[in-house]
């Protein structure tokens, strides 16, 4: 019954506010049962047997003090279960999270980013209502009617057994109806992220919607998606609405059939007054339970749909480094970085985005990646930067795979300026010492100053304390990388990997920072992927890919000899800078 | 109070709708009463053994009350909830008609995540008022009204004890729970906002992360602040669980307290002990209204919260509005700009000072400078996405005000250097500047954009954000678009910025072939071919500092001659001997 075993797993981890609640939520069941006995025995003793008020204090005390505990119980149930539930989600948003950091950032900063960050924040959250109220509830919609049927059978054998008949039409109708619940909650679902996306793109889109005097056109089809997204929502709700009618006719019916047939009973004296109250009380707190777990079942169903997008990233694979005998150690003397056989082939694509990759990246000198795009140049640095392992081959430092070296000692030798560098949100300041966190204030301002950030910091409203990033002050794409860029020199790693930006700064600027990459790629071990003529002819080394294989390599001038993509790119680059 | 009552008022036209369904919640809690006290009235009265016929009134009752019940409660939920979502389509729908005048220039300051947040989970978090809010304490109200007057028929006193007894759980335990609660939901809120930021940078900056060594100690903080507003949802399930209880102590605390007042008077003989049966069960079944009332009011606070992020966007004032008899334009369509000056709110920079230019009809300008000389602004000012607060900026002698911004926007068409892409078909795409083209047309248009390619595939979809195409391939589908807008004027702000250089030279030279007959500004900081412009304009830190031909700039010696000379300099002749 919409037990998930996954979940269960995770409740079998913890099971112990779940088993207190449990406890509890027996003991409530009976100081129920306890409560009816009390309040039937004084309401016949007045009525009845007209005992008075001295006949019947004794049990409104009882009474009393039975409601007291079962309010308490009840109260222990609540928090017991609402802590399991906490728990679990405390544990399994730090397994998700981890998951995400081991499948690395091409994982995370992939076309699913939107649905993974959705995951860790409302995902873990809608399982609340699913191990806080549904799973108890499943104990509790067991236990307490049979408890129910079970204190009533000696007094009235034929209510308990109306009762025992009409509990299963309960779950019969839940499964009936939860069945068809659960394809339109799916596609209530799809209508719902189908207007969020539709919102996204106009928001994002309103500047040229505008260019195009075409905004109000869009009103139309927001005001289209809305009224199909309110028809599924009431597709939904009228679903579950009805589900709760039935449970909730069965429920009344139910009580109304035993009320007639104990009044006719004790119309005929087979029956005590006090019996047929006790009965009569306990009957609503026999469907009450059944009741609501159809209601919590709907409630824990979103719960268990988001479950499916938190295992299916907790499964996801995480390729393994290969272990394997260091193909390039043979040439320990040479130093530097050497690929070897390198193969990497992305999930699903039937070409590998590198086919036996073998080149070398000299110590302390400068060597230019190009190719065409697509051509596997990220691929390679990502396989560089160990964020994807190779499926064959071997990449070596200094002699040694950098899969032996633990991942925290290789980024620890490595500057790292991608192409859209990410930046926190933080101050600037934050922002370029994570590279450093105890620089000197000198040494800050001079990473300011090689990488053409002075003039930023200055147009900025705080400085350096300006917070940048999703929250703060938008830097745009060329100052983003100056940051990445500024963080590198702080870093002064012994390995430099550099992907030069394919947009134009200005060109003082370009100017600048092309002298200050020149400082900071001196004497280390650089690989830089490169779009720029001069960059290109100011590296020590160039090799060319395409394809996924290497096409070429040497210096300038040793590839210019020969004839190939070298020749047509630099070609076509200086007839695009003339 | 004051968003509360805003959020209220919203209701107005659906008033009727929503005092329905109150008055079926009303009629349903009655007949869970009517139950109950009908079956009670059975036993009692069967235990009396009257004639068979006396029970025959309560037996109709349960069967009534019984179905009743289930039916109204049906009913209620079913008009509730569909007047709230006709309200929350309508909320959205105006939220889009207050955002869509502020763009763009005030909505400068909101990430479009956020504006995505407050027209989705915002207003369907404002369902809770609608659903939960509103009706719940009228249906309260009217119950125990109706309960005191039938109480108050058979004893004063029990009906006054009642009144006490509905008075906690309608007023005091909320006011409990609201105040044991304080500041657990927005803490929680608050929390959030944080955690996403923190997602944000952690799932966009893994990489970041790992090179500098930071990621267990983000991972950490993530978790820490998981376990702050996991501490806080367990203070509140706490709070709820206290409520359901209190509540249902009070329940039973009113059943004993009445059968106290009522015990003593009973005669010794007679049918009034019936009453008490009855008394009993109508009393624990008029507490059920009340079960539901903390939990709605606990909410209040985020939804007042969200309603507050709504006003915000609603009540924010457009920059720019169409004045009341706006001008046609004109067909000598003359830019003169005199003494412009503009700086951008919040900044303490002018980016535009004193400017001065005129742009002849089918001239061709450049406007060339450094980033952040203000070239853009210059392009902002003649669309009408920010007012001009000093200078004069005309169109053909008018000055720009008298004309409707959409009217502008017709006539001077942009290429800028990210085109937008809408994640829908390329036709729809193109149909965007003209919205009645023909599919010859559009396929004229791509073709003359260089994408002779696509005609075939006008019904493709070009992805969230127009992903599936290359940067070239979309900066050609703006081409395609001027090519359709047909406007006179057009004005490329470094429309191939963003390209690598050689896919740079083929699309310029597409752009070079269509803006023949056109009025042309071309923004650019790249100065290449600058001799096929009739003016170049310098800017520099906001001001004009050089104006001329490319050749009378050069002979100038000036600022223009030095960005040129830097520019041409990465290319020594060495390079052209090689190739």
């Amino acid at each position: 019954m919409n037990i998930d075993r996954r979940l269960f797993r995770l409740i079998r981890e913890e099971k112990r506010p779940f088993i207190f609640s449990a406890v509890s939520g027996a003991a409530a069941s009976i100081l129920l049962i306890a409560q009816a006995y009390c309040l039937s025995r004084a309401i016949s003793g007045a009525f009845i047997e007209r005992s008075g008020m001295a006949g019947i204090v004794p049990f409104l005390g009882y009474f009393a003090l039975v409601t007291l505990l079962r309010m308490l119980c009840n109260w222990i149930t609540h928090v017991k279960a609402a802590e399991g539930s906490i728990v679990i989600r405390e544990r399994l948003f730090g397994r998700l999270v981890s998951r995400i950091a081991d499948l690395g950032p091409l994982y995370a900063r992939s076309i699913s980013s939107g649905r993974i960050s959705a995951t860790m924040l409302k995902g873990v959250e809608a399982l609340d209502p699913y191990f806080s109220s549904y799973i108890p509830q499943i104990f509790l919609a067991l236990f307490t009617p049979l408890l129910i049927v079970a204190a009533i059978l000696p007094d009235d054998w034929l209510s308990a057994l109306i009762l025992l008949l009409s509990a299963p039409l309960i779950p019969f109708f839940m499964i009936v109806i939860g069945k068809s619940a659960s394809a339109v909650t799916e596609k209530q679902w799809k209508s719902m992220s189908r207007m969020s996306g539709q919102f996204l793109d106009i928001l994002q889109g309103l500047t040229t919607l505008k260019l195009f005097a075409q905004s109000a056109r869009q009103r139309k089809s927001i005001e289209e998606t809305g009224e199909n997204f309110r028809k599924a929502t009431m597709k939904v709700l009228k679903i579950a609405f009805l589900s709760s009618l039935a449970l909730e006719l069965v429920g009344t019916i139910g009580t109304a059939i035993i009320a007639v047939s104990i009044g006719t009973r004790l119309m005929e004296n087979r029956l005590s007054f006090r019996q047929a109250l006790f009965v009569l009380i306990l009957t609503p707190d026999f469907y009450l339970p059944l009741r609501q777990l159809g209601t919590k079942f709907h409630a824990g169903m979103e719960g268990v749909s988001a479950s499916k997008e938190i295992f299916a990233i907790l499964e996801e694979e995480i390729a393994a480094a290969p272990v394997r005998p260091s193909v390039g150690a043979e040439n320990p003397e040479t130093g530097g970085i050497v690929f070897s056989g390198i193969t990497y082939a992305y999930p699903g694509a039937t070409v590998p985005a590198a086919d036996s990759v073998s080149f070398t990246i000299p110590e302390g000198r400068t060597t230019a990646l190009i190719g065409p795009s697509g051509a596997g140049k990220s691929t390679l640095i990502n396989l560089l930067l160990r964020f994807l392992e190779p499926s064959g081959g071997c990449i070596t430092y200094k002699g040694t795979p950098i899969g032996e070296i633990a991942p925290e000692t290789w980024h620890n030798l490595i500057s790292w300026v991608p192409q859209h560098p990410h930046l926190f949100n933080a101050t600037l300041r934050e922002n370029i010492l994570i590279a450093m966190p105890g620089a000197s204030d000198q040494m800050l301002q001079n990473a300011l100053q090689d990488s053409g950030l002075t003039d930023v910091v200055q147009s900025l409203p705080r400085g350096l304390d300006t917070i940048i990033g999703e929250q703060g002050s938008r830097l745009s794409g060329g100052e983003a990388q100056r940051v990445a860029l500024a963080r590198a020199f702080l870093k002064n790693a012994p390995i430099i990997v550099l992907d030069e930006p394919t947009s134009h700064t200005d060109p003082e600027l370009e100017a600048l920072l092309r002298s200050s990459m020149k400082v900071l790629t001196k004497e280390r071990t650089t690989l830089i992927i490169a779009h720029r003529l001069e960059t290109i002819r100011n590296a020590d080394r160039i090799v060319v890919i395409s394809g996924g294989k290497i096409t070429g390599s040497g210096t300038h001038e040793e590839l210019i000899g020969t004839d190939g993509f070298y020749r047509h790119a630099l070609h076509l680059l200086q007839e695009a800078a003339a | 109070m004051k968003t509360f009552l805003r959020l209220t008022t919203i209701v107005r036209p659906y008033y009727l709708w929503m005092a329905l369904a109150a008055l079926i919640g009303f009629a349903t809690t009655g007949s869970g009463i009517g139950l109950l006290v009908t079956s009670g009235y059975i036993i009692a009265k069967a235990s009396l053994q009257p004639p068979l016929g006396a029970l025959q009134l309560g037996i109709i009752g349960v069967r009534v009350f019984g179905i009743a019940r289930g039916v109204l409660r049906y009913a209620e939920r079913v008009v509730s909830h569909s007047t709230t979502f006709r309200i929350l389509a309508k909320l959205r729908l105006w939220f889009y008609d207050a955002i869509e005048p502020l763009a763009p220039a005030r909505l400068l300051y909101f990430k479009s995540g956020d504006l995505l947040q407050r027209v989705v989970d915002d207003i369907q978090s404002l369902e809770n008022i609608y659903t939960r809010v509103l009706a719940p304490p009228f249906t309260a109200l009217l119950v125990s009204t109706l309960m005191w007057l039938l109480l108050g028929t058979y004893s004063l006193q029990a009906s006054l004890l009642l009144l006490f007894f509905h008075l906690l759980a309608g007023i005091a335990i909320p006011l409990i729970v609201i105040t044991l609660g304080k500041g657990t939901q927005s803490g929680i809120m608050d929390l959030k906002t944080d955690q996403q930021v923190l997602a944000i940078d952690f799932l966009q900056g893994i990489g970041e992360l790992k090179l500098y060594g930071k990621l267990p100690a983000h991972l950490a903080e993530m978790q820490c602040n998981e376990a702050k507003m996991l501490r806080l949802q367990h203070k509140n399930a706490c709070i709820d669980g206290l409520h359901e209880s209190l509540t249902g102590l009070l329940m039973n605390a009113a059943v004993i307290a009445i059968l106290c007042a009522l015990v003593p008077t009973l005669p010794k003989a007679g049918t009034n002990g019936i009453y008490l049966t009855v008394i009993t069960f109508a009393v624990m079944a008029s507490f059920e209204p009340f079960l539901s009332l903390p939990a709605s009011m606990k909410n209040l606070e985020v939804d007042v919260r969200a309603g507050n992020r709504l006003f915000e966007i609603l009540d924010a004032k457009p920059e720019t509005a169409a004045p009341p008899e706006p001008a046609s334009f004109p067909e000598n369509h003359i830019i003169r700009a005199e003494n412009l000056t503009f700086t951008y709110p919040g900044n303490h920079i002018r980016s535009l000072e004193k400017i001065s230019f005129t742009v002849e009809p089918g001239r061709h300008i450049a406007i060339v400078g450094p980033s952040g000389a203000g070239k853009s602004t210059v392009t902002s000012l003649l669309m009408r996405f920010w007012n001009l607060p000093c200078g004069q900026l005309s169109i053909g002698g008018k000055d720009i005000g008298l004309f409707d911004p959409e009217e502008i926007r017709r006539n001077i068409a942009l290429v800028s250097q990210r085109t937008y892409l809408f994640a829908e078909t390329i036709r729809e795409n193109l149909l965007l500047a003209k919205p009645d083209a023909s599919d010859d047309e559009l396929k004229d248009a791509l073709t003359a954009a260089g994408l002779g390619c696509f005609t075939s595939r006008l019904d493709e979809w070009t992805g969230q954000h127009g992903m599936k195409l290359s940067g070239g391939e979309r900066q050609r589908i703006a081409i395609a678009r001027v090519l359709l807008q047909k406007a006179p004027i057009v004005i490329l702000d470094e429309a191939t910025a963003n390209l690598d250089p050689i896919t740079e030279k083929e699309v310029t030279g597409t752009l070079a072939a269509i803006c023949r007959g056109n009025t042309l500004i071309a923004i650019t900081h790249r100065l290449k071919a600058m001799e096929r412009y009739d003016r170049i304009i310098v800017l520099e830190k906001g001001k004009i500092s050089e104006q001329g031909s490319h050749d009378e700039l050069m002979r100038k010696n000036g600022t223009y001659r030095r960005m040129w000379e830097l520019q041409h300099s990465e290319n020594p002749g060495r390079e052209n001997d090689d190739a």
